[in-house]
Formats: structure tokens, C-alpha cells, sequence
């Protein structure tokens, strides 16, 4: 029976410039015991529609016209209807367990304030029922923990308090928007879990928004798939995964890296311009292409690496052990993938491979020179040129006041300062080719960009001294997955045609597969284990990789 | 994917077309005090092209025109709208040039503690250490000291280093060094926090990749990027440094009576106050309460449309 009806429910955003339409004509259902994912990429109103239905659209936007029917009353006829509605019959789960809990005030008195704004129980009634609600959630030792403040409970714990939250004045509805999105994947298959087990057991009707389509496979029954504020396609999970309709359904599922095979590239649906290989051949003239020699490029020997946390006492207990006795070593021409959750140390390596971080011990060699002691600046500036580095957030890693020409010619002009100015100009709309970005882009500033176009700009950099090593830290985990696809393709390719040794960090064990070559899986800043990519996914041989590959979302099994 | 729209803006379309023109637009209050606040600048810069009077060459004046009240009252003359002063001085063309000394004084002064302060931020922020613990309790000393009296006392020092004949020629860079000083710890503490939270992003870590020296990152990379929050405490430091000029004129140790700034005036005719000629002191206070207003305003739109936290 249907329980929830979205009508026509359309949101407007009035802007200086434009109206931006949201959500445009939207039509959900959503039924008891069922949990709907909503799935689309940023900017696609999935998170607007859910912020709709309790009609907490911040301003300047509004619900332009649509109703929202749960059971039989229309809960947006006036205001004040929805304020009562939400909380008490609708329950919500944010992203960030950081930030939606009071982290001055228990969880205990959370949990009892919320209670008794909606329900009229007295205060041991209250307190009863949050420890039963605690328990309920999977949270052990509950009357203790509930006299404890959110800052006292680790992430996972601290999303299972806000279900409980979310839950405490028995809603019918239950609204999560990207609930395990800031968590790794071990805490994520157990909070995801929950949701499918409450759903079952309070018979809820539950919309899942996200943008993993992992995540859904292994959650939704029914999945609704939403592009720029309008609904494309909704149906059962394993239809619309396995059998889309629309052009860009199809395509987000392509993009999707499968974890159980390895592709040669993302088949990208929606775009037309595929064929346009010869790109990148334009930088190839100006590279002194290596020969791969099948020898080793990098190695990291008993690398260690700790922050102290104690600004006055040195080698003081607190000093944190990021990375511990990691070696291990990387051939030219080679992918090398570096994997683990997040605090695993992956990056603080990257940081200490590129020169950012000293080591606290160990050494790193290149080339077979050990870059660890390099004194003599013009010595380190050799190896500099060599080892380039793409980070994480496109967004931070483009000096917003500099034009793109500039930030690119920045290394260019350092490392050669005397080049010319045509000759300079040449090299950057070549690069900037290379990257398939357009020569017009060179005058643009880094606002005028997206997400995927900055990170190709910051590729385009990286390649500007024509280094051998290619340091990529989690450089898709901030893109959306077919822009990811796109990333990923222009990497592969990039690698290809330049014998780019590269070093590519990530949590994404799917991403690494289709990326590495070999991949090493990193645990509290040791190294598990190292194998080649195909081994690591069908033989694992340590635990946690086991566990690893055992807990990731897997989008193909809506087959099994 | 490639395809940004096709045409590149020029600087002034920029301009147009950004949030910080459109909200200027939408804001009476920083139309109406960058309206004045023009209209004083221009008045003063080129006053002698708007003034039929030089207040300080003495054969213009005469004596018998002495303590004119405004031209609106029973005794005012058309010429002199303002009225007159004790020596016969027109009181808008001495406002004017007044001004022009106190706008001078105040512009240099916060320059001044600008570059210091502003240099002795970032390089803290950026470089760390015992540097930065030894520069900003500098600042914490400095800031436990009135500004106020911190320019008395350099006042007081240069008077007793510079001879007395020297003394009225050097009196402005005195007084300019005087409140630079006693402002740069905001400059200071500004910038270093401002350091701080840039130095920390990727952009500065590709910098440092790149094998880019850390002088450039700090000019090129990271002071354009602190310039916000330094250029909103700077406006409404403008206005303090114009009022501590005049407050410091008013005591009698800033710009000597040959050259009046608006304080000197304020000072001159408070002598005049309770003898009935109100209007010597009158105007150039209300012309200082005026500047000081606008200025301040302008610099509350401007935290407000630069800082995104404070965005409605």
C-alpha cells in the first residue's frame, strides 16, 4: 500500500542571475517496508527532494507547487502542519555524524529532549525507552553510554545514534541522505544493515538518498534515478541496474567500476566525442618518453613516520604512529595502488614520497638515489621535476586568483626559466589538449570550472615538468562517478602513451582494480599485504583484506 | 565536457558581473557612504582648484573679517558659507585643507602598519615556529598598550631626538609612524590566521611540489588569497587612524597650527566654544564625524559582502 505520494512537487531556486528549477515535476511513491533509493549526481535535487517533503528548503528557495501525501493527509497544506509532522512522524538521518549531534549536551539528553517534545511521556519513561531505542540500534553497554557526550562515541557509533534519534518517537518515515558517506566501508555495511533490519522490523517506509550506486544495489528495493531536478527513471533495483531505459541511467551504470573484473576503459554513453585519441599525442613530441626497463623507480625502506601531539615534550607517549615500518617498491611504468580506510597512512606516504613530510626513519630512494637526505636544494629541484602529485579536492588545489595559463605555466617557467613566451603558450594549450580542455580555458579563472574540469587542469599541471611518477591521492573521490569514469580514462591514457609510472591512492577498492597493477593494502599505518591486482581480489591472503573485499558494496549483486 | 560557454569576460564584465558589484548596487548604505566619502576625497585632494581661499597664505586673509558666523545666521556674509575663524579664515576652505592633512595622515599610517603587520603575519603564519611565538606575543605586548598612549610616547621620544626647529617639518611622519605602529597587531593577527588556514591547502602543497621557493608562495600564492579579511579591517582601521590623528591634534601633539588638520581645528576652536562663536569648532567636528561614519560603514558592508559565513 502506498504510504508516502509525492505530486508534481516542484522547488525553485530564485537567483540573481536565473531560476533554478531544483526539482521539476517530481512523482515518488513509496510504500511500508520499503526502502526507495535515490540516486543522482551532485547537483541533481535528490537531496532537495528529500529536504522538500519536511520542507526545510533553505532560502532563496521554495516548494513552488506539488503536494506531499503521507497515509491519507496532505502534510503540506499549511506550515505549521509540516513542523509537526517532522520529527514525530518523519524521522531524518543526515550525512555527517560530526555535525548533527549537540556535542555539548549527552546523548542521554538528546534523545530524552526530543522524546518529550513529541510524545507525552514523563521523564522516566523517556529515559527508558532511549536505552531500549540504544540497544535497538546495536550500541553496547547502553546505560552507560547514555550518560556519554557524541565526541565519546567513534563515527559509526555516533550515526547509530542519530538513527536512534531519528527513530525515537516511532516516525513512519524515514528520510537518510547520504548516511554512510562519511564513513569507511567496514562501518558502512554495518550501518546500512541496521537500516534494512529496522526497516523490516518497524515496517518503515524509508527513502535512501545517495550517490553510490553500490549502495543501492545492496539496500533499495526500488531506485528512482534523478539528472538536474527531474525524475528519469524509477522502477525495482534490479531492473533499473540491469536493464536501463534511459540514456542516462545506462550511463551511470556504465560508469559504475565493477568490482568483479577488470575493464580496459569506462565506456562513456552520454558523451559523443569518444574518438578523440589523437589529443594526446600533441604533449608526446615535447616528451623525453622513458623506456620502461622493468626496474624499480621507488622504494620505500622501514619508513616510519609519527606526529607528535605534544607540542612540549618530545618523544612524548601521545606521538601518533601514522605510517610504521612500510616498504615496498614501485616499478617504471607501473600502476601501484596504495589502499585502506581513512587514518590508514596512505596519504602521509604520498606526502613523504613528494617531499611534503620528512620521515621520522627509514629512507625513500628514486632512481635509486636515496631523496630522504638530499640537502643541496638544486639537487632536491631535480627530483622535484620528476615526482608530480594530484590531489584529493579540485577545489583547494587551484590557487583561485591566479588565470589557468598561469597556474600552469608556474612550473614551466621555474624549472626552464628560459623559455619563451610563444613557445611557453604552445606548451600550455598543448598540455591543456593533452587533458582535453580547450585552448580558451587558458584565460578562464578556476571558479569558472567544475569539479572534473579542475582536476584536469590539475592533471595538466602535474604533467607540465614531464615527471615519471604521478602521485594520485584519491583524485576521483571528490567527483561523481562518471565524471570519475571520465578521470579515470584520461589517466589510463595518459599513463599509456608516457610510461607514467604512477602511484594511485584511494579507500575505492572498485576504482584500484580497474587503475593498478599491484596494489598494497595499508591498516593503521602498516602494510598488510602486497599482491597483484588480479591476486589480491581473488586470492586475498590477509584477514583485513579479506574483510575488506567481503564488506565493499557491490553493485553487481543485484545478479546473484 | 570541454565546452565553458564560449566567451572570455574582460576585467570591467568581470566586475559587472560579480557578487560584490551587485550587492554594492543593492545597498543604500554603501552607495550613499562611498558617495560621500568620494565627494570629501575630492573636495580635499583638489582643493585648491574648488576654494577661492588659501587659508594659509596670510596676505589673502584680513583681520577684519574675522569671526564671520555662518552665511544662513543674521551677521553671516554669502562669501564665506562656513563663516570665519579668528584670523579670518574661510572655515570650508580650512576644512577642506584640514582634511586633506588628516586623510593623508590616516591613509599612511595604516599603510604602514599594513605592510608591517601584514608582513610580520604571513611570514609567522607561514614559517612557524619560535618566529611566530616570538612575533605574535610581540603583538600581545603591543595590544597591552592603549594605542593612544603608545603615540603619545613615540611623540614624546621624537621630541626629545629631534630638535625644535625640525621638529614642526617632521611632525607628520612622526605622527604617521606614531598610529602605524599602535595598529599593525590586527594586521598581524589577521593575516596569520588568514596564513594559516591557506598554507594548509593543496594548492601551496602542488606549489611546493613543483620545487617553487617559499617567498613566491607567500607573495604569489598566499597573500592575494588573505587580502579579504586584511582589506576589511584596513578600511575601518582608516577611519581609527583618522580619529587618533585628530585626537591627537586635539592634545596638541600631532600636526602643528600652521598646518591644521581637523583635529588642530577642532582644538583651535574649542577656545572659541562658550564665547558664542560655536561654529569654529562646530563644523570641522561634525565634517570628522561625517568622514568617520562613512568610512566605517563602508567597511561594515565590506566584512559583511566579503566574509561568506555572514551570508544570508
Amino acid at each position: 500500500m502506498t504510504f508516502l505520494k509525492i505530486n508534481n512537487l516542484s522547488v525553485d531556486y530564485q537567483m540573481r542571475k536565473e531560476t533554478i528549477y531544483a526539482a521539476k515535476n517530481v512523482n515518488i511513491e513509496v510504500n511500508k517496508g520499503e526502502i526507495l533509493g535515490l540516486v543522482g549526481e551532485s547537483g541533481s535535487g535528490k537531496s532537495t527532494v528529500g529536504n522538500a517533503i519536511i520542507n526545510l528548503i533553505d532560502e532563496p528557495g521554495k516548494v513552488s507547487s506539488g503536494s506531499v501525501i503521507l497515509g491519507d493527509i496532505n502534510i503540506h497544506k499549511n506550515s505549521e502542519s509540516i513542523v509537526r509532522y517532522r520529527g514525530n512522524k518523519i524521522g531524518l538521518i543526515f550525512q555527517d555524524p560530526q555535525t548533527s549531534l549537540n556535542p555539548i549536551l549527552t546523548v542521554g539528553e538528546q534523545l530524552i529532549e526530543t522524546i518529550q517534545t513529541h510524545l507525552k511521556l514523563s521523564k522516566e519513561e523517556a529515559k527508558n525507552k532511549s536505552i531500549n531505542l540504544l540497544k535497538e540500534v546495536g550500541i553496547k553497554d547502553a546505560e552507560t553510554r547514555f550518560d556519554n557526550y557524541p565526541h565519546q562515541f567513534s563515527g559509526g557509533m555516533r550515526q547509530r545514534v542519530v538513527i536512534s534519534l531519528a527513530l525515537c518517537c516511532e516516525p513512519e518515515l524515514l528520510i537518510a541522505d547520504e548516511p554512510t558517506t562519511a564513513l569507511d566501508v567496514s562501518i558502512q555495511s554495518q550501518i546500512l544493515g541496521l537500516i534494512k533490519k529496522l526497516t523490516k522490523e518497524r515496517n518503515l517506509a524509508v527513502i535512501l538518498i545517495t550517490h553510490d550506486m553500490g549502495v543501492i544495489a545492496e539496500t533499495a528495493n526500488r531506485v528512482a534515478v534523478m539528472k538536474n531536478g527531474n525524475l528519469v527513471e524509477i522502477g525495482e533495483t534490479r531492473k533499473i541496474l540491469n536493464n536501463p531505459q534511459e540514456n542516462y541511467t545506462k550511463s551511470l551504470v556504465s560508469s559504475v567500476p565493477p568490482t568483479n573484473k577488470k575493464i580496459s576503459r569506462f565506456v562513456i554513453v552520454e558523451k559523443e566525442n569518444n574518438n578523440k585519441k589523437e589529443n594526446n599525442i600533441k604533449i608526446l613530441n615535447r616528451w623525453t618518453k622513458k623506456e620502461i626497463l622493468n626496474q624499480e623507480l621507488v622504494e620505500l625502506k622501514n619508513l616510519n613516520k609519527s606526529f607528535d601531539d605534544n607540542f612540549f615534550t618530545e618523544n612524548s607517549k601521545n606521538s601518533v604512529m601514522a605510517v610504521n615500518d612500510v616498504s615496498f617498491a614501485i616499478k617504471e611504468g607501473e600502476s601501484f595502488g596504495l589502499v585502506g580506510e581513512s587514518g590508514s597512512g596512505k596519504s602521509t606516504i604520498a606526502k613523504m614520497i613528494v617531499n611534503l613530510f620528512k620521515p621520522t626513519s627509514g629512507d625513500i630512494f628514486f632512481d635509486n638515489v636515496c631523496i630522504t637526505k638530499i640537502k643541496q636544494k638544486s639537487e632536491l629541484m631535480k627530483f622535484r621535476k620528476q615526482i608530480q602529485m594530484i590531489f584529493q579536492d579540485p577545489y583547494s588545489s587551484l590557487n583561485g586568483r591566479l588565470k589557468v595559463k598561469d597556474i600552469i605555466a608556474e612550473p614551466i617557467t621555474l624549472h626552464n626559466p628560459s623559455i619563451s613566451n610563444i613557445e611557453l603558450n604552445n606548451y600550455i594549450y598543448d598540455l591543456l589538449e593533452s587533458v582535453e580542455l580547450n585552448q580558451k580555458s587558458a584565460d578562464r579563472y578556476p571558479h569558472e570550472f567544475s569539479g572534473g574540469q579542475r582536476q584536469r587542469i590539475s592533471i595538466a599541471r602535474a604533467l607540465a615538468t614531464q615527471p615519471r611518477l604521478l602521485v594520485c591521492d584519491e583524485p576521483t573521490s571528490a567527483l561523481d562517478v562518471s565524471i570519475q569514469a571520465q578521470i579515470l580514462n584520461l589517466l589510463k591514457d595518459l599513463q599509456e602513451q608516457l610510461n607514467l609510472t604512477i602511484l594511485f591512492i584511494s579507500h575505492d577498492l572498485p576504482v584500484v582494480r580497474q587503475m593498478c597493477d599491484r596494489i598494497g593494502v595499508l591498516k593503521d599505518g602498516r602494510l598488510c599485504e602486497v599482491s597483484g591486482t588480479e591476486d589480491l581480489f581473488l586470492k586475498p591472503t590477509h584477514e583485513y583484506t579479506k574483510e575488506l573485499l567481503h564488506l565493499m558494496p557491490k553493485i553487481e549483486s543485484i545478479y546473484n | 565536457m570541454l565546452q565553458v560557454d564560449n566567451k572570455t569576460l574582460s576585467n570591467w564584465e568581470r566586475i559587472k558581473d560579480s557578487d560584490i558589484y551587485h550587492s554594492f548596487i543593492k545597498s543604500p548604505t554603501a552607495i550613499v557612504s562611498s558617495t560621500i566619502l568620494f565627494i570629501i576625497f575630492f573636495c580635499s585632494f583638489f582643493v585648491e582648484l574648488i576654494t577661492p581661499y588659501n587659508p594659509f597664505d596670510p596676505s589673502s586673509l584680513s583681520l577684519m573679517d574675522a569671526f564671520t558666523p555662518p552665511s544662513w545666521t543674521e551677521d553671516g556674509i554669502a562669501k564665506f558659507i562656513l563663516g570665519t575663524d579668528g584670523q579670518g579664515r574661510d572655515m570650508l576652505s580650512t576644512i577642506l585643507y584640514g582634511c586633506r592633512i588628516s586623510l593623508i595622515v590616516g591613509f599612511s599610517a595604516i599603510i604602514f602598519s599594513l605592510i608591517l603587520g601584514v608582513g610580520l603575519g604571513l611570514t609567522a603564519g607561514f614559517f612557524g615556529g619560535k618566529y611566530e611565538m616570538i612575533v605574535m606575543r610581540l603583538t600581545d605586548v603591543q595590544l597591552t598598550v592603549p594605542s593612544i598612549l603608545m603615540a603619545l610616547l613615540v611623540d614624546g621620544i621624537a621630541r626629545g631626538l629631534i630638535s625644535r626647529e625640525m621638529h614642526d617639518e617632521m611632525a607628520i611622519y612622526v605622527l604617521i609612524f606614531a598610529i602605524g605602529i599602535s595598529e599593525w597587531p590586527q594586521f598581524a593577527r589577521v593575516s596569520r590566521a588568514a596564513t594559516l588556514v591557506e598554507k594548509n591547502k593543496d594548492y601551496v602543497s602542488a606549489s611546493t611540489i613543483i620545487g617553487v621557493s617559499n617567498i613566491i608562495i607567500m607573495f604569489k600564492h598566499i597573500l592575494p588569497n588573505i587580502l579579504r579579511p586584511v582589506l576589511v579591517i584596513g578600511t575601518i582601521g582608516l577611519a581609527l587612524a583618522i580619529l587618533a590623528e585628530s585626537t591627537l591634534s586635539f592634545l596638541g601633539v600631532g600636526v602643528p597650527p600652521t598646518t591644521p588638520s581637523l583635529g588642530t581645528l577642532i582644538r583651535l576652536g574649542n577656545d572659541f566654544l562658550f564665547s558664542g562663536e560655536w561654529w569654529i569648532t562646530f563644523f570641522p567636528a561634525i565634517f570628522l564625524v561625517i568622514l568617520a561614519f562613512s568610512i566605517n560603514l563602508l567597511g561594515d558592508w565590506m566584512r559583511d559582502t566579503l566574509n561568506p559565513k555572514l551570508k544570508k
